[in-house]
């Protein structure tokens, strides 16, 4: 879902050399204050503005069935409007990070915070921020799904973008440079190309953590500020209310019919087509394929229009967009420009010292210690939950998935259906799950727990299996040919071969969790209401109360939390793994 | 030729160095001088690590030196340039364009019609012989072809300097042979737009069939050691004696280089360790064993034994290198010769061999013995590695440092000296 990492086919490859084990240390902290501080500075202006308005518009929701396809239409537009935003920020916050060593300085740790950050935490700022923007007008809600959605996506996709930018081999980008191509030139045939597999293979999985995002962000309330906006998770909402379990049905129908279509039309075909930007000069032994693509590249009328579309993207690439006067900087200049550096990073500290300093007073002035180690007791508890419930979940799909993944055609089967229930919005789910702990009177605080992984499990099945068949056969083959024990065989040789796609699995699945906590640790099924405590039932209570101060309050202990776990366990391991499975 | 016609391109006292951890110069490059003539190729042949590469890069503008002047034509080169085209050892392809919008590539920054692109692209295409397979990706050529696609994007632009950077050394013999001998047809026949070409290269016979000039680069840092002009005519014949005395004039060129270097690591004092040559263990024992054989009885030139046992001079010279630091073989002119410890080595058995080695290792190489007296001196007997690096990283790269502490944990872990764990990253001594 929501992974604190970027999750790729083969992470060895991409993450090669790229995770230092590293401390969490003063870039983490001032990164999270920039990032806290914005959220509360922008939430705390909106919500000033928006008294007037507050008693927004309240559009009426249907419950019938037939209303459902629209809702669902809705829901998908919003997704496709988030990833379009996602994939332009991509595209220039990456860049800007990679091509501009001071920018980097600031931009990779502000993202690697707001890869911590829980999406759903800060949802009630942003709803305020952007109401009061558009005051009056459904644009401002719709504004704030769509906002959420791209915050659960595009971190992702930008930090891919970025690695991906960095890694450009140097004999490519000598010989680039040898031809004195143009910046936009090079952007177009060597960057972009280069990072394309990775970024469609991302942009895939940031979207099915998005679809979770969606069905939360589209019905919320605030206080008093209640909003629904017309789309599957508002009629999941509804449905909710009125204890209308059929209802539920229905939506799960429909979304999974919505998923199955963005896979097919969208993610499918591009995948298909991306992989002929796979940097391997070798053939590959699977080449992933696309009846939908196969219908685009042979149907006649399409090749005409493919050959025009494609002649005009060749010309923009081709286009070398170099003002007259502008010289580009060819040679690296070895060196230092120490005193510029200085200067740069004194403004950085300036800025982040002056949020420092407005968060302090706004939180003096509403907040005691108390609170924080309330949020902080509650936090550990959700701690205990995620770990818990990673390792259940570890030790329930990695045997499966080892043993689907050895087999080539169950793993055909297999892997799609885990990719499609990782992507399916777990909360629409939920309401069964409670329906069952309300009808049978089961203690929340248990019960409700595996909500929080309902989802994101899904992410350690399919990367073990991914890991299992690529186990190398001639590993397999001599633990056959010698008889290695069982326990021996899983032991040595097929756990240590999977473990860093496991980790990859595990990081993803935690980080969901995370986030997951916010709406399933807390929930309604009609007026029952059910709190399992913990630090999301903590966000929801207080984003239910509209306590602005708190709700910040819990989305800043989260992050700290989801950073420390990530710094602390998440990369040692996975340099570990790295380390361990390299034979050079 | 005439010397009277400017060159193609000079460079002027092109010293290059990369900074230490400590933030002093390390030199890579000192104070090279070479001019191109026109109608000339060019050969700069070394050692991996003596800064070939990074000289071909100084010229083809991608690198800045840290002083000294780039000319060409006259003119002082400020980056890559138009008329500069560089072929790649690894082919540098992009595997996600064909054949032939790779060759358009080269064209990128003349801003030409798409017509005039394409044809010339097909016409470089059809030149260099890849007629047919201007809509392939690269990932379906063959080794020899993807490097042809590298001549044709080179080509294309109509270059008047082409620099190669050992272009043939990813192929094998076979292919490479064929792609050299086509593209000295078409030098000689004229038929190429190209008026000089600087060609870096560690394989000997490769530069005596191919150049009218060879520099010889020395290492630590890389300077000019040695310059043979090589006045056969083409085609040329690797059989024929001349061929064969030039070859062995390189071989002693470069190996008379390799001995001061190596008198240099001897001398070196504790604190102030030289590299190591990069000669695994095993590849020490079998070339022991190769020479000792009947065959040889212990004495083989250099050319001769490399011939044998298919060693390219980059692989040859280190071996050769640790033999003769470690006492075990001593070089004269091009000639390698057991000495009397190295005829006892060969024939002892596998403790036997150890013991001897260690022996040697502490004697002849201060390093070894620097290392082993830390891990003396701590109370543990244990030592990071960081420790080495970083004082290793004061004289050399930090890949060179690596590397010689590679090479020592090889050789320490053979002598049963000490030992390494790539864990922890830690030296521990074997008592």
């Amino acid at each position: 879902m929501h992974g604190a990492h970027t999750i790729h086919q083969d992470p060895l490859a991409l993450h090669a050399g790229q995770y230092r084990q590293r401390l969490p240390g003063w870039r983490d902290l001032a990164a999270l204050v920039l990032v806290v501080g914005l959220v509360i500075l922008l939430g705390g202006g909106a919500r000033q503005m928006i008294e007037p308005t507050a008693h927004l518009q309240a559009v009426s929701i249907s419950l019938s069935p037939e209303a459902l396809p629209l809702y669902t239409l809705r829901t998908v537009l919003r997704m496709l409007v988030a990833l379009l935003a996602s994939i332009l920020f991509t595209l220039t916050y990456a860049t800007l990070a990679a091509k501009s060593r001071r920018a980097e300085m600031v931009l990779i740790p502000l993202l690697d915070v707001l890869q911590s950050v829980p999406v759903l935490g800060y949802l009630s700022f942003t709803v305020l921020f952007f109401v009061s923007l558009f005051p009056g007008s459904t644009l401002g809600p719709e504004l704030a799904a769509i906002f959420a959605i791209f915050t659960s996506q595009a971190w992702n996709m930008a930090f891919s973008f970025y690695q991906s930018l960095r890694m450009v081999p140097s004999d490519l980008d000598e010989a680039s440079r040898s031809f004195r191509s143009s910046p936009w030139q090079r952007f177009w045939r060597l960057d972009v190309p280069f990072a394309m597999p990775g970024l469609v293979w991302n942009t895939m999985m940031s979207m099915s953590g998005g679809w979770f995002f969606v069905v939360a962000s589209e019905a919320i309330s605030v206080g008093d500020l209640q909003i629904a906006l017309p789309g599957v998770g508002s009629y999941v909402a509804r449905a909710i209310e009125e204890r209308n379990l059929a209802c539920v049905g229905w939506a799960i129908v429909a979304m999974s019919v919505a998923i199955t279509l963005y896979d097919q039309l969208l993610f499918r075909p591009l995948v298909a087509w991306s992989d002929k930007f796979r940097f391997e000069q070798t053939a590959a032994q699977r080449v992933p394929r696309s009846w939908v693509l196969g219908l685009f590249q042979q149907a006649a009328i399409f090749q005409s229009v493919n050959r025009m579309a494609a002649a005009g993207l060749q010309r923009v690439g081709d286009a070398r967009l170099l003002a007259p006067g502008l010289r580009l900087p060819h040679l690296r200049r070895p060196g230092s420009q120490r005193l510029l550096d200085v200067i740069w990073l004194l403004a950085v500290a300036v800025a982040i010292g002056c949020l420092a300093w407005a968060l302090l007073r706004f939180a003096r002035n509403t907040l005691s210690w108390g609170d924080v180690a309330e949020a902080s007791r509650s936090g550990l508890l959700t701690l205990l939950r995620v770990m818990v419930l990673v390792a259940l979940a570890s030790l329930v799909w990695v045997p499966i998935g080892v043993a689907v993944g050895l087999r080539p055609r169950l793993t055909a089967i297999v892997q799609p259906i885990a990719q499609f229930l990782a992507a399916f919005p777990a909360n629409l789910l939920f309401p069964l799950a409670v329906f069952v702990i309300v009808k049978y009177r089961l203690a929340p605080e248990v019960w409700l727990s595996p909500l929080m992984i309902l989802g994101t499990q899904w992410y350690i099945l399919f990367n073990v299996i991914a890991g299992a068949s690529a186990f190398p056969s001639d590993l397999r083959e001599a633990a056959a040919s010698f008889r290695v024990r069982t326990p021996h065989w899983w032991r040595q040789a097929i756990l240590p071969g999977i473990f860093p796609y496991f980790v990859t699995g595990a990081i993803t699945a935690s980080g969901g969790a995370w986030n997951a906590s916010i709406v399933s640790e807390a929930v309604n099924w009609g007026s029952t209401r059910l709190n399992g405590g913990g630090l999301g039932a903590y966000i929801t209570q207080m984003t239910q109360a509209g306590d602005y101060p708190r709700i910040a309050l819990g989305v800043a202990v989260m992050s700290v939390y989801v950073v420390a776990m990530n710094r602390l366990l998440w990369r040692p391991l996975y340099a570990f793994a790295e380390r361990r499975t390299r034979l050079a | 030729m005439s010397a009277a016609r400017t060159p193609i391109l000079a460079l002027r006292q092109i010293c290059m160095a990369y900074a230490k951890p400590s933030g002093e110069p390390l030199p890579v490059l000192t104070n090279v001088d070479l001019s191109l003539a026109p109608g000339e190729i060019l050969g700069l042949l070394g050692r991996s690590g003596c800064g070939k590469s990074t000289l071909l890069r100084i010229a083809a503008g991608l690198i800045k030196p840290t002083s000294g002047e780039v000319l060409y034509r006259d003119q002082p080169l400020a980056g890559p340039a138009a008329g500069i085209a560089v072929v790649f050892q690894t082919f540098a392809l992009y595997p996600w364009l064909t054949v032939q919008r790779n060759v358009e590539l080269g064209l990128d920054a003349l801003d030409l019609s798409a017509a005039e692109r394409q044809r010339r692209a097909l016409a470089a295409i059809d030149l260099i012989g890849l007629d047919g397979f201007q809509s392939a990706y690269p990932r379906e050529l063959s080794g020899g072809m993807r490097q042809r696609v590298g001549f044709a994007r080179a080509i294309v632009s109509d270059p008047v300097l082409l620099l190669m950077d050992e272009p043939f050394s990813a192929l094998d013999v076979l292919t490479a042979e064929t792609l050299r001998t086509d593209f000295m047809d078409l030098w000689i026949e004229r038929r190429l737009p190209t008026e000089a070409v600087l060609l870096v290269t560690h394989n000997i016979e490769e530069a005596v069939l191919m150049c009218d000039r060879v520099l010889v680069l020395g290492s630590h840092p890389g300077q000019i050691a040695a310059e043979i002009r090589i006045p056969l005519a083409q085609p040329r014949n690797r059989f024929a004696a001349s061929f064969r005395a030039l070859v062995g004039e390189i071989y002693a060129t470069l190996t008379s280089r390799m001995a001061e270097s190596l008198a240099a690591v001897s001398a070196s004092p504790a604190d102030r360790p030289h590299g190591l040559p990069r000669a695994a263990i095993n590849r020490l024992n079998g070339f022991v064993e190769t020479l000792a054989a009947p065959a040889y009885q212990g004495q083989c030139e250099l050319a001769e034994i490399a011939g044998a046992l298919a060693l390219k001079v980059d692989e040859l010279l280190p071996i050769v290198a640790a033999l003769q630091l470690l006492g075990f073989a001593e070089l004269r002119q091009a000639t390698i010769r057991l000495t009397a410890a190295g005829r006892v080595y060969s024939g002892s058995s596998t403790d036997e061999r150890k013991r001897l080695f260690r022996e040697h290792l502490l004697r002849f190489v201060p390093l070894a013995a620097h290392v082993i007296q830390v891990l003396e001196e701590r109370p543990d007997h244990r030592a990071p590695r960081e420790r080495f690096e970083l004082e290793l990283q004061d004289h050399l790269h930090r890949e060179d440092a690596q590397r010689t502490l590679m090479t020592l944990i090889d050789w320490g872990r053979y002598a049963e000296m000490l030992a390494y764990d790539a864990r922890t990253r830690i030296f521990s001594q074997i008592p």
